[in-house]
């Protein structure tokens, strides 16, 4: 039934956390990965590795210890680099997570101290971004029109739950300098198509950047394929620790673009009165960086890769065709989104007639051990579109299975029970 | 099942079949509350006669069952009786809430409510259950204003 090659109950093994008892002795059902993922052992035994052998500050510090962190840190970017197929390691920049790195593109518009055209912005000037966008891919952008003077404006989303670029070559125009959109989104599961958007912006001479928080975790993605001019994601979504996310850009632009945070690392020379910069990606990297993050997410890519995208993909592919048919079983269950498995990742958000999520996802816990997440998920502008408070997500990852999607079928017609 | 505690049967009866539920006339203050991190909202009216009697507490809302079962409860216990008398329940009441567990409730003052104890046990749920009752709080100061 799975992938050739693919065996989850081997997976499920480099994932302790899923074989654990919960209080009451409650079996775990992780299917809160969307949210964050758990984390396989040779993640964990890496970074535990490092930080008890090797650790020193990177960049600064010459002795052993220095130099192997320093390595271990710079190795890091380069599996990163391999894993979406950067053309250069030099395009690969550490962040905190995706938040930070869609802040850092956003701050470089409108900013005095950059010089580039490209990244000039006022009033009369546009910013595109859509109504699935996540908090961070919305509110630094809100933040740059009030900055700057520039519109903001956005893509509508069809009932269905897709992308409506109806209204693509009037939205995107002569005067829009970026379009920002979610390559995946985190409520639908919607995969969304970026070529067409991408010739748009190219016509009219914008740029455009991907959050691509929940799609390199779930499929291969090629930075170079996609066409785009900048990507964004985030570490623990990725099997990766949190306190790591990563930009690439290219680098012809990341070159042009103002510095974000300064301090060490990130200078060439310091005058007391103006200072020069390093070279991407270090320009970009201000301060002590999380040294064991990065090499902890070097590690998941490893991990990732070793195991298969193209494999991790259809496996979840195959979980959520299974859901979409178990899940509307379900009396008074709404799916929020695409309900057939084409161009959706293993994402699927729902309501349950006159049940509050809140109850939804705190009898699944308390009952049945299963996590879910319950609320807006962070796109409550998404939330309004479609006239509904919150909603229930189930999100699958590598390591889940259609036991767990049973399980969550049983525990909704439970829920029901209590509630109905 | 831990949870399950916290879905009283009065709780799920009371969620079922509100009391007193919808805005009703006359009002001396309306106030709306709402919980930003899950979006449950109260509307909610209070009349008091001169005495310092409560004559209606209406309401109207949306939420989970903890909010909406809570306001019910509330409407119960709060109409009929005087603005002193109540405010002393609501006093118990967020005592106990906020409580995390650890408090013995006052079952002569809180009556009903108390099939709320549970849910001092989930933080992420506190909020739920005081909505109308901070709500209420807040009418009856405006009303005494
Ligand atoms: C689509 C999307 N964008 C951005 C983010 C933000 O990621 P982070 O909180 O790691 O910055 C998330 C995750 O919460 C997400 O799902």
């Amino acid at each position: 039934m799975s992938a050739p090659g693919f065996d989850v109950e081997r997976i499920r093994k480099d994932f302790p956390v899923l074989g654990r008892e919960l209080p009451g002795g409650r079996s775990l059902v992780y299917l809160d990965s969307g949210n964050s993922s758990q984390k396989p052992t040779q993640v964990v035994e890496t970074m535990r590795d490092h930080l008890t052998w090797h650790y020193g500050n990177v960049g600064r510090a010459l002795h052993v210890l220095g130099s192997e962190s320093t390595e271990a840190y710079e190795a890091a970017r380069d599996k990163i680099a391999a894993f979406v197929k950067a053309p250069s390691r030099d395009e690969i920049v550490f962040t905190k997570n995706a938040s930070e790195a869609l802040n850092l593109v956003a701050y470089a518009f409108g900013n005095p101290v950059g010089e580039d055209e490209r990244f000039r912005i006022g009033p009369g000037d546009e910013i595109v971004i859509s109504e699935m966008e996540h908090h961070s891919n919305i509110v630094p952008w809100q933040l740059l029109a009030q900055r700057t003077g520039a519109t903001l404006r956005w893509f509508p989303v069809t009932d269905e739950g897709r992308l409506d670029i109806d209204g693509l070559d009037e939205l995107v125009n002569e005067r829009t300098k970026i379009v920002s959109i979610t390559h995946q989104s985190n409520v639908l599961g919607t995969v969304n198509s970026v070529s067409p958007i991408v010739a748009r912006v190219r016509e009219v001479g914008a740029l455009m950047m991907l959050d691509a928080s929940q799609s390199v975790p779930h499929q291969p993605v090629d930075v170079t394929e996609l066409g785009v001019d900048f990507v964004a994601f985030t570490g623990h979504k990725m099997v990766g620790p949190s306190g790591i996310g990563v930009l690439w850009g290219r680098r012809e632009l990341l070159d042009a673009m103002p510095p974000f945070l300064g301090g060490g690392e990130m200078i060439e020379a310091v005058w007391m009165d103006h200072s020069t910069y390093a070279p991407v990606p270090h320009k970009f990297e201000a301060g002590t960086p999380p040294i064991v993050e990065a090499i902890g997410l070097g590690a998941a890519a490893d991990y990732l890769t070793a195991v298969g995208m193209d494999q991790i993909k259809a496996h979840e592919k195959e979980l959520v065709a299974y859901a979409l048919e178990a899940l509307p079983e379900v009396p008074g269950l709404r799916i929020i989104g695409p309900r057939t498995p084409i161009a959706r990742g293993g994402t699927i958000s729902f309501t349950l007639e006159g049940i509050h999520p809140h109850d939804v996802g705190q009898i699944l816990d308390d009952v049945y051990g299963i996590a879910v997440r319950v609320g807006h998920h962070c796109a409550r502008p998404l939330h309004l579109r479609f006239g509904i408070p919150a909603t229930t997500r189930a999100s699958f990852y590598l390591y889940n299975t259609t036991a767990e999607i049973d399980a969550l079928v049983r525990g909704l017609h439970h829920v029901q029970k209590v509630f109905g | 099942m831990i949870g399950e505690s916290m879905y009283q049967e009065l709780i799920l009866e009371h969620y079922k079949h509100p009391q007193g539920r919808g805005l009703r006339d006359p009002y001396d203050a309306e106030v709306h509350h709402v919980n930003p991190t899950c979006g449950d909202e109260v509307t909610l009216r209070v009349k008091v006669a001169d005495g310092g009697k409560v004559l209606d507490v209406s309401y109207d809302g949306q939420g989970c069952s903890i909010s909406q079962a809570a306001a019910s409860v509330l409407h119960e216990l709060a109409t009929g009786s005087t603005v002193e008398e109540s405010l002393s329940v609501v006093e118990e009441f967020t005592r106990l809430m906020q409580g995390r567990g650890q408090v013995d409730p006052d079952e002569d003052v809180l009556g009903d409510a108390v099939a709320f104890a549970g849910v001092a046990k989930f933080p992420a749920r506190v909020k739920c259950a005081l909505l109308a009752w901070m709500a209420y709080k807040d009418a009856l100061m405006r009303s005494q204003g």
